[in-house]
């Protein structure tokens, strides 16, 4: 064990500096999505959500609810795949702050809290790498729906467009469930206290039934239920190709929760230390 | 050139809920020595280390490290010290060269200087063969090995060694013990805590005992056997039964009381002077009591945390009751 040169400590301690640097915090985000991607690829039980939830779904809900509310099921199909978009999104951010629980509790999160790294790097990096299950979930629901008849009329570049806004959605509001994941006791708990935000938040919604058909006091909360404006925005450019409102109020609710999720999940963080 | 100390703490304190884990401890560790933390387990040495280490918030008192202060500066503090946690603190489910890789990564290696750095590090510590199996695939020394090697990336001038040879088989520990000696011949400065007193006795240049969150006694190996006396006469008694009389004896003549390990049938004596063993001999005889077996020692250092705590450093029974109580509080 002989270094070449031996350690100076007022050498290391003239180096060090007093934060991480805007740079610095990007590429160790980046490095712990590269983490959370390899992860993924070796537990590929991980992407079972996103496959199997779109596939099954889709098919489910279409031939259930179809002929009840729009008559048939290639009525309902333009109301209901994005609904299922929005569906499947939101359950795939679920899974982020179950995932991130569990993660916390293993040995290794010791070392990234003893490591000179922007606290919020642990948190963003897996969420980071969580896109790639947004699309592949968003796809996939697109893809089932096509083949069971959906026929968008918005074109690719529509679809396209309601694929980035999801992904951009799911990101956002899974900022919710990593604060959720740093201030529950286990796994378990994230797993509940999330299914009890994302029932509401999806059923209490126009994602599978048009706003109009429901009691006026429901009415009102589905109207401000930003998964509503999600599908709503999500149907326009699918459906018809229009930058509606809903995109701009969707965007607006997403910027909402980040702005305020992001940070207390970070402070939660640093104190769970 | 001022020498500040590579780690001064002052009256640090930890409460969880209602139990004090670390009770007023004060530290004064110089560069490039070995600093061991001797105590049994829940005496709130892994606390400690982690208030120093920024993983844990000081409810009071105050730390420096190399003069940088732990509460005001925890992301310097962080770019200083190593850590090396009591239960191995890498990724499962990636290779060890992965892990390296990341660690150098996130503290700002570049890619390839990060993967030359990880490949050094796995060959200094024979790691090359394991060098891309997952670390579940690992035994437990191995793991220690790659955790101390993870802390070494950006060779930092302080390392913190969480209990680095529990649960290590005497050969592995030998050659941790070894790596440890050559972090301190490279300039680095060593903090490490430890249950075993011959870890303690062998690699540490200055000792803290500690026990429940207080420092008990501190000084070098050789003064701390030196203050529970020059030498110790160890006894075994024939019957148990002779116990009492004999503690009387020792009292006569010495004026102290042995420590007593009945199951055994021994008694530990500590002596100012090794002749004193006569008067305790003669005493022994005049009084009928017979012996086994009679030997004058140097203190061992389990014979110091004994005389210090009162304790028996393997009569454990205590400390995990201690121990339960301290996990129900957090």
């Amino acid at each position: 064990m002989s270094a070449v040169v031996a350690v100076d400590p007022a050498a290391a301690v003239a180096r060090t500096r007093p934060h991480s640097t805007m740079p610095e915090t990007l590429s160790q985000t980046l490095s712990m999505a590269w983490r959370a991607m390899k992860k993924m690829r070796r537990n590929p039980e991980q992407f079972f959500d996103v496959t199997i939830q779109p596939l099954l779904f889709t098919a489910m809900f279409a031939y259930i609810f179809g002929g009840a509310i729009s008559g048939n099921v290639s009525k309902y199909l333009p109301l209901m795949i994005p609904g299922i978009v929005a569906q499947t999104v939101l359950t795939t951010c679920m899974a982020t702050g179950v995932q991130l629980r569990e993660d916390m509790d293993k040995g290794v999160f010791d070392r990234f809290k003893s490591l000179p790294m922007a606290r919020i790097a642990p948190l963003a990096g897996p969420m980071v790498a969580d896109l790639v299950r947004y699309l592949i979930a968003a796809s996939l629901t697109f893809l089932t729906g096509m083949a069971i008849g959906y026929r968008p009329h918005g074109g690719v570049g529509g679809v396209l467009a309601a694929i980035v806004l999801s992904i951009f959605t799911g990101w956002a509001i899974a900022w919710i469930f990593t604060w959720v994941g740093t201030i529950a006791k286990n796994a378990r708990s994230v797993q509940g206290i999330s299914m009890m935000i994302l029932f509401p938040l999806t059923f209490l919604s126009n994602a599978f039934v048009p706003a109009s058909t429901l009691p006026g006091w429901l009415r009102d909360f589905v109207k401000i239920n930003p998964v509503s404006h999600l599908v709503s925005a999500t149907r326009d450019l699918a459906n018809n190709s229009t930058i509606s409102a809903e995109v701009g109020w969707t965007l607006l609710a997403g910027v909402v929760v980040i702005a305020v999720f992001a940070p207390l999940s970070v402070r939660t963080y640093k104190r769970s230390l | 050139m001022t020498t500040t100390a590579a780690v001064r703490a002052t009256g640090l304190i930890k409460t969880f809920d209602t139990v004090r884990a670390v009770d007023g401890i004060d530290l004064d560790i110089s560069r490039g020595e070995i600093f061991g933390v001797l105590g049994p387990n829940g005496a709130g040495k892994t606390t400690m280390l982690r208030m120093l280490a920024t993983l844990l918030p000081i409810d009071a008192g105050r730390a420096e490290i190399f003069g940088v202060d732990v509460a005001a500066e925890p992301h310097r503090i962080r770019q200083l010290v190593g850590v090396t946690g009591q239960y191995a603190s890498v990724d499962e489910d990636l290779t060890a060269t992965e892990n390296l890789w990341l660690f150098g990564r996130l503290q700002g290696l570049r890619a390839a200087e990060s993967r030359a750095t990880a490949r050094r590090l796995l060959a200094q510590f024979g790691l090359e063969d394991a060098a891309d199996k997952t670390i579940s695939q690992f035994s437990g020394g191995m793991r220690r090995r790659l955790d101390l090697a993870a802390s070494l990336i950006m060779r930092p001038p302080l390392i913190f060694l969480d209990e680095p040879t529990t649960g290590l088989d005497p050969r592995t520990r030998n050659q941790m013990w070894d790596t440890i000696r050559g972090l301190v011949a490279d300039g680095c400065t060593v903090l490490l805590t430890t249950q075993y007193l011959d870890e303690a006795d062998q690699l540490a240049d200055r000792i803290a005992v500690i026990d429940h969150g207080r420092k008990v006694a501190e000084g070098t190996p050789d003064e701390l056997k030196t203050s529970v006396g020059e030498s110790t006469l160890q006894l075994q008694l024939a019957s148990n039964a002779d116990q009492v009389l004999a503690c009387d004896v020792v009292r006569r003549a010495l004026g102290i009381d042995p420590v007593l390990t009945p199951e055994s049938r021994r008694m530990t004596v500590p002596l100012g002077e090794a002749d004193r063993a006569g008067d305790v001999l003669i005493g022994l005889r005049q009084a009928g009591i017979h012996i086994t077996s009679v030997s004058v020692d140097k203190p061992t250092l389990d014979e110091v945390f004994m005389a210090i705590t009162g304790r028996d450093p393997g009569n454990t029974e205590q400390d995990a009751r201690d121990e339960i109580a301290l996990e129900v509080a957090r």
